[in-house]
């Protein structure tokens, strides 16, 4: 009898298991295959003005955050006092602007600030297609040489900014 | 004439079905909704893009590929296979570029490698296992109705009750 019942009951519980883990995992996350590659390289004009070009080569230096964000986009409204916050902290943040328009990006950031050192202007999502972005917000962290080492999807919080980003960053301030 | 006429409701509603099935079956039709006619130099070409875009992922919409999906990545992505096609890039270059930054998810057909070989083992392991409890439990089945053989005093005797029980 226990024999008759041990071996559906084992199978019964295998198979709950795995549910319980693959139902338990997010399939936003996804592992960008760029991480530890260096950052893809672009030339677009930079937001604030269209005769001045930006490449990746602007974003390095030092650890920085590449955060891709639009006017238009709710997550990134909601995380932009984080990013405040870490510009304010010393972080250095530059921006992809990813298909959005000119007038829409400058007011949105003269409403809710600017934490931005470098802002690439990409309306087209061209610069977003070379770095993998199919979800605004995300946030890259580089290393000094311009690696990618990190990226976070969907908006950062406090939780995410304390427990992976400021981590990394100052382990990479360490390293450089 | 007069025939035609009488009938032109019921062709018009045809024509009208028969234009949305030439539509839908266009092979851009996906770059329709972007507003972007596809146009190729070479039916090669062409076939090339409507077999890429229906193999590659959107990776926002995540269960549609970007042939069906309206998302705006789903349409740069398209733009970027038809570019690349029309330059006269291999299928494999095409799906090499868009692997590189969104990884092996944008690919409705897994490669076979190191990372996906039970994704592409399971099925038949399923039927092997499978296989093996069936033929344990008809074994053990078989094995139960011939356990015993009757003896031929049995057999007789079943035999009678059964002849009995008929000519009643």
């Amino acid at each position: 009898m226990v024999k008759r019942i041990a071996l559906p009951l084992i199978v019964v519980l295998g198979i709950l298991g795995l549910f319980y883990v693959g139902l338990g995992l997010d399939s936003r996350e996804l592992p960008s295959p760029l991480v530890g590659k260096p950052a893809p390289p672009f030339e677009v004009p930079s937001l604030d003005d269209p005769d001045t070009m930006v490449t990746e080569q602007d974003f390095v230096g030092g650890p920085t955050l590449v955060n891709v964000w639009a006017s238009w986009c709710s997550g990134c409204r909601a995380e932009k006092p984080y990013l405040i916050q870490l510009a304010n902290r010393g972080v250095t943040i530059h921006g992809i602007n990813y298909r959005d328009t000119r007038e829409d990006a400058s007011n949105y950031l003269r409403q809710s600030g600017n934490p931005y050192h470098t802002i690439a202007f990409d309306p087209k999502g061209d610069v977003g297609m070379d770095w993998g972005v199919y979800a605004t917000p995300e946030t890259y962290v580089l290393d000094a040489a311009g690696t990618i080492r990190h990226k976070h999807i969907g908006p950062l919080n406090p939780e995410v900014i304390r427990e992976d980003i400021l981590p990394l960053v100052a382990r990479l301030e360490e390293e450089a | 004439m007069n025939r035609h006429h009488r009938a032109s409701p019921v062709s018009a509603m045809l024509g009208a079905a028969l234009a949305v099935t030439l539509l839908l079956g266009a092979g851009g039709a996906g770059a329709v909704a972007i507003g972007e006619p596809v146009e190729f130099e070479s039916e090669a070409k062409e076939r090339q893009y409507s077999r890429l875009v229906r193999e590659l992922r959107c990776t926002v919409c995540q269960s549609e590929t970007i042939y069906e999906s309206n998302a705006p990545l789903a349409a740069d992505m398209r733009r970027r296979v038809y570019e690349m096609t029309a330059e006269g890039r291999s299928e494999e270059e095409i799906i090499d570029f868009l692997v590189q930054r969104y990884g092996d998810y944008v690919r409705y057909r897994p490669p076979l490698q190191a990372n996906t070989i039970l994704l592409w083992t399971s099925p038949f392991l399923a039927l092997v296992v499978g296989g093996g409890i069936w033929f344990t439990v008809v074994r053990q089945r078989r094995a139960l109705v011939t356990r015993r053989e009757l003896t031929p005093e049995q057999r007789d005797a079943i035999r009678r009750f059964r002849d009995d029980g008929h000519e009643q």
